[in-house]
């Protein structure tokens, strides 16, 4: 099936196949016969070790085998004979098996009838790993040998030490042996996972891993082997407990909590929400994503009363309930209108946990004040609201000279990283300093591929070390030269331009926001000239950046009005986070269906949604379909419901519980009179659809 | 290069059936039931599956099915669970599940579920990660998930998960881009894809894409156009399928058709058979190639197939 050539075959061939077709048809019939028939003659046995030395594939036939063998090993026993003719009868086999496996050495039958032999109590580990040892020189990737190779070191209860020095071995014979590296990887995780003597100290053990890798990227930097194994080991030193590194209210605002409907949005100045409840949301952001957030690891202290029993809920389309932002509501007293001072402390114990099973070992805080503001100018009416037009014109970039600057510094997470002091372990830093002068010394001679990829990751490694608390800030973020890299790479590497974007994307959204000067250049005002007596807003333009993918969101929690129009978006995972959103602009991306806009679902506060000229319906393929709630992966729990609305389902899943007044869909494939029935049918809030005014 | 030999490869397809005797048909013998599903599937993405006699079909497959309840790969065969996937969606394709005893298959696959959320393949034991995905599998489509512990089963196939992201065999076995459809596909259909690290798993699988724009199915290995299939369907579920060039990819698929004989075989010029033929064809389909049915990635069967089953009754 795999590596013949193509050609016709030439009359002898024919025949000559034909005879061989007859005669293994003749062995087949013959096995099935015996099998049926329960027929374990000397004749028969031999028969089927015939037809499975030339066909080792067929299953059945080893089927037959083992029950021939039960068959001869159960007469044995009752005749009362020695354990040596059981052990002939089982050699019988194992001399069969390495026949077969002469024929194909990847018949999976074929190993696995071994197994069952040797389950049987027989064999040596010497007579097995020989054997092993001669199908590694035939094809030291053969993953059937390998797994052999695993079953039988947990049989024969061989050390975890002496594998890793075969894997030694083997790497040194051929670098290129990912089989060999991959073992060798989980051996080290083994054997550093229970503290192995000798195996202690991590940081010991990786610098040495590090060094040994190194020869094998120096020598052959083309070959993906090491480069993979590299990228665990960086993935090792890397590994870090998750920290909390931003919030909504931001630690050391002011909140002006409105109580009833205002005529004016406030200035920028101020951070601010609106509730007729007098409820607020608080979002904690982690660096990464984490589980354990409830109000037994979240303390939440108001002057007047101790936030007990608040729910806390994952940001995050994420089932198994992690999530990097978390969300509260917290309830302002009824008959209080005074200043209030909040704190939330994040314990260290119970913990909460990121998913790659580290713990949050230090407790951390923040504190904000809340004042309830309200207009009492006698209005009741809700005002009306108005269409937003995105235009260009009414968009006014913030100056640095304005007043509003001044609130940026309110936003900074580093107000945090005072209060909660962290550093990052010296050895991790001078480990990944280390690696990225490796880096560029095989670079300097050598122009590859993933060597380049791997030092853009080792910058970003180690812009995130610098952000995270390293002692030492005076280094400078490495933001151009990896944005510089990614461009190289999309030059050498072409065919993976998606991935290199993605990447990309995630390191200019960091640049762009993780700094107040870049961050307040994306900033304005947005007031709708056409309507000056209604209120501006401040937005947060990213449009135009080319990008494929959004993140960062922990700079952007306070963000209200969203443009991120004339991208290359496929994703908008992350944007869950962003609970105060209330107007999006999504048009002009590349967003290929409603279930990839499955996020907005947690966006409460969305009224505003622009997704018009995007892909939606243009792809006869829905690359989300099962990474969302769809009835094709039982977990919506409403299949009876969508079965009703079989064309429409992903739409009915995303629009039912969004209460938008405004929402633009024009310029996708699926949009026809068909959809825009149904959906003005089931959003009855909407006022404006496509420009149009309704209901 | 160029165009999908669309007649060529129906003609190729109908005349298999026929040439039973040549020595590679009857080394496969045991695995027809396979072949049936590898070439009815392509005929239905070809939008001709009019073109088989549809009792004939069914009358043999039922042949197939041992008192188990599980089926062989042939008549006469002992019964297997990846036999007994293959019988499950021919059914499908001809929308005839219903001829099928359903309690009773469904207990043949569940019976061969272990303690630890493994399954064995039959009754002689060898677990692998395959036989997960063609239990789920099966069971999803016979509507009947409840019959197994599907929790545990996810449980299983997580602990396979390998520190590159993909999935092997049994836990600690390489990854492989085989075993890793098979995991991501049953980890799709149970919903559980939240425990598949996307990027990181993607970007190893986007590495599969070697510079004649075919895909290999581990590192440093050649590549084959059944990984067309693995490797697509697998970024596909997980949304990374962006990360490669899927022009090249198709260009690739096209190169290995047998332009005067029809069918498609692993690597250019080499010889084809109905296995590589189904995987470029479903392969290009997944690519949106067009004049070709929409094929699902987790089931591997036609939308249409997968819709009327779960979105419709």
């Amino acid at each position: 099936m795999h590596g013949i050539p193509r050609k016709a075959p030439t009359q002898e061939e024919r025949d000559d196949s034909s005879l061989r077709a007859a005669k293994l048809r003749d062995l087949q019939s013959q096995l099935l016969h015996f099998h049926h028939n329960k027929i374990y003659t000397k004749e028969a046995i031999e028969t089927s070790a015939k037809l499975l030395e030339s066909n080792p594939e067929h299953y059945t036939g080893w089927n037959y085998r083992k029950l021939a063998v039960q068959h001869l090993l159960d007469r044995h026993k009752e005749d009362g004979v020695d354990s040596e003719s059981a052990q002939s009868i089982l050699d019988e086999e194992l001399i069969l098996v390495e026949n077969a496996l002469k024929r194909n050495f990847k018949a999976y039958g074929a190993w696995h009838h071994r197994k069952w032999v040797l389950s049987k109590g027989h064999s040596s580990s010497d007579r097995e790993l020989r054997l092993l040892g001669k199908f590694q020189k035939l094809d030291s990737r053969n993953f059937h040998a390998w797994n052999y190779r695993r079953f039988i070191t947990e049989l024969k209860k061989i050390p975890d030490e002496d594998e890793l020095q075969y894997t030694t071995d083997m790497i040194y014979d051929n670098f290129s042996n990912y089989s060999a590296w991959h073992n060798r990887s989980m051996l080290l995780s083994k054997l550093l996972e229970k503290s192995a003597k000798g195996y202690d100290k991590k940081e010991n053990v990786l610098s040495e891993e590090f060094e040994f890798v190194r020869n094998a990227l120096f020598t052959d930097p083309d070959d993906q082997s090491g480069w993979f194994y590299h990228l665990w080991l960086l993935d090792q030193t890397l590994k870090r407990e998750p920290l909390f590194i931003s919030s909504w209210p931001p630690h050391g605002s002011n909140l002006s909590l409105s109580i009833d409907n205002p005529d004016r949005q406030p200035p920028f100045s101020k951070i601010y929400f609106q509730s007729k409840e007098r409820t607020f949301p608080l979002i904690l952001y982690f660096s990464e994503a984490v589980e354990g957030v409830s109000s037994s690891t979240v303390t939440v202290e108001f002057d007047y009363d101790a936030g007990d029993g608040l729910i806390w809920r994952p940001l995050s389309a994420n089932k198994l309930g992690f999530s990097q932002a978390w969300l509260t509501y917290i309830k302002y007293p009824d008959d209080s209108l005074e200043s209030c001072h909040v704190k939330v402390t994040i314990a260290h114990f119970p913990s909460i946990i990121s998913s790659s099973g580290m713990p949050c070992s230090r407790s951390c805080f923040i504190s904000f004040t809340v004042n309830v503001c309200s207009n009492d100018q006698g209005h009741s009416e809700v005002p009306t609201k108005h269409k937003i037009s995105w235009n260009e014109e009414n968009f006014k970039a913030h100056s640095t000279q304005s007043p509003d600057a001044n609130l940026l510094p309110l936003l900074r997470k580093l107000d945090i990283a005072k209060e909660n002091k962290k550093t990052t372990p010296m050895l991790c830093m001078e480990t990944i300093s280390n690696e990225i002068a490796h880096s560029r010394e095989l670079l300097s001679s050598s122009n590859c591929k993933i060597g380049k990829l791997t030092l853009a990751r080792l910058l970003v490694a180690h812009n995130t070390l610098i952000t995270y608390g390293c002692t030492d800030s005076r280094t400078e973020a490495h933001y151009e030269e990896i944005l510089a890299l990614y461009h190289d790479l999309i030059k050498m590497d072409p065919a993976h331009i998606g991935y290199y974007e993605d990447e990309y994307s995630i390191v200019l959204m960091k640049q762009l926001t993780s700094n107040n000067e870049s961050l307040l250049k994306l900033c304005g005002n947005y007031q709708e000239l056409s309507l000056p007596s209604i209120s501006s807003y401040t937005c947060v333009r990213l449009k135009g950046l080319s990008l494929s993918r959004v993140s960062c969101m922990e700079h952007l929690l306070w963000v209200q009005m969203l443009d991120l129009s004339h991208n290359k978006l496929r994703s908008i995972e992350g944007l869950e986070a962003l609970q105060l959103l209330s107007c999006l602009k999504l048009s002009n991306n590349r967003l290929g269906s409603f279930t990839a806009l499955e996020p907005l679902k947690m966006l409460k506060s969305l009224q505003v949604l622009d997704v018009s000229y995007n892909e939606i319906g243009a792809h006869s393929i829905d690359t989300r379909r099962y990474l969302c709630s769809s009835p094709l992966n039982d977990t919506t729990g409403s299949e009876w419901h969508l079965k009703r609305y079989a064309d429409f389902w992903d739409a009915y899943l995303l629009f039912k519980d969004l209460n938008l007044i405004q929402l633009d869909i024009v310029g996708n494939a699926v949009v026809d009179a068909r959809l825009k029935a149904f959906l003005l049918k089931l959003m009855s809030t909407l006022k404006w659809f496509d420009g149009e005014r309704c209901h | 290069m160029g165009e999908l030999m669309v007649e060529k490869h129906i003609k190729y397809i109908l005349s298999i059936e026929k040439k039973k005797d040549d020595f590679a048909s009857v080394v496969m013998e045991h695995l027809r039931l396979n072949g049936a599903y590898w070439g009815l599937t392509t005929l239905d993405v070809l939008g001709k599956l009019d073109a088989v006699d549809q009792d004939e079909v069914i009358s043999w497959i039922m042949q197939c099915q041992h008192e188990s309840g599980g089926f062989g790969g042939n008549v006469g065969h002992d019964p297997h669970l990846l036999y007994t996937l293959s019988a499950i969606q021919v059914l499908a394709l001809f929308d005839k599940i219903n001829v099928l005893d359903i309690e009773k298959v469904a207990s043949y696959i569940a019976s061969l579920q272990n303690e630890d959320g493994s399954f064995s393949g039959d009754i002689w034991g060898e677990i692998d990660t395959r036989f997960s995905y063609i239990a789920i599998c099966s069971l999803a489509l016979l509507q009947r998930l409840d019959k197994i512990n599907v929790e545990k089963a996810v449980e299983y196939i997580v602990s396979c998960k390998n520190l590159d992201g993909g999935f092997g065999c049994t836990p600690g076995a390489e990854s492989h881009a085989g075993q890793i459809f098979c995991c991501v596909g049953a980890l799709a259909i149970t919903g559980s894809l939240d425990h598949v690290d996307k990027d990181l798993l993607g970007w190893w699988l986007c590495e599969r894409q070697v510079k004649s724009g075919g895909l290999n199915g581990r590192p440093e290995k050649l590549p084959d156009v059944c990984y067309s299939w693995w490797v697509l369907s697998s970024l596909i579920m997980i949304d990374r399928v962006h990360w490669i060039d899927k022009k090249k990819l198709v260009n690739f698929i096209l190169d290995c058709q047998d332009k005067e004989n029809g069918g498609i075989s692993d690597r250019p010029d080499d010889a084809v058979d109905v296995f590589h033929t189904y995987f470029g064809v479903a392969g290009l389909s997944l690519l949106e190639y067009p004049g070709l049915r929409a094929i699902d990635p987790a089931y591997a069967l036609p939308v249409d197939v997968v819709n009327k089953i779960f979105l419709t009754k």
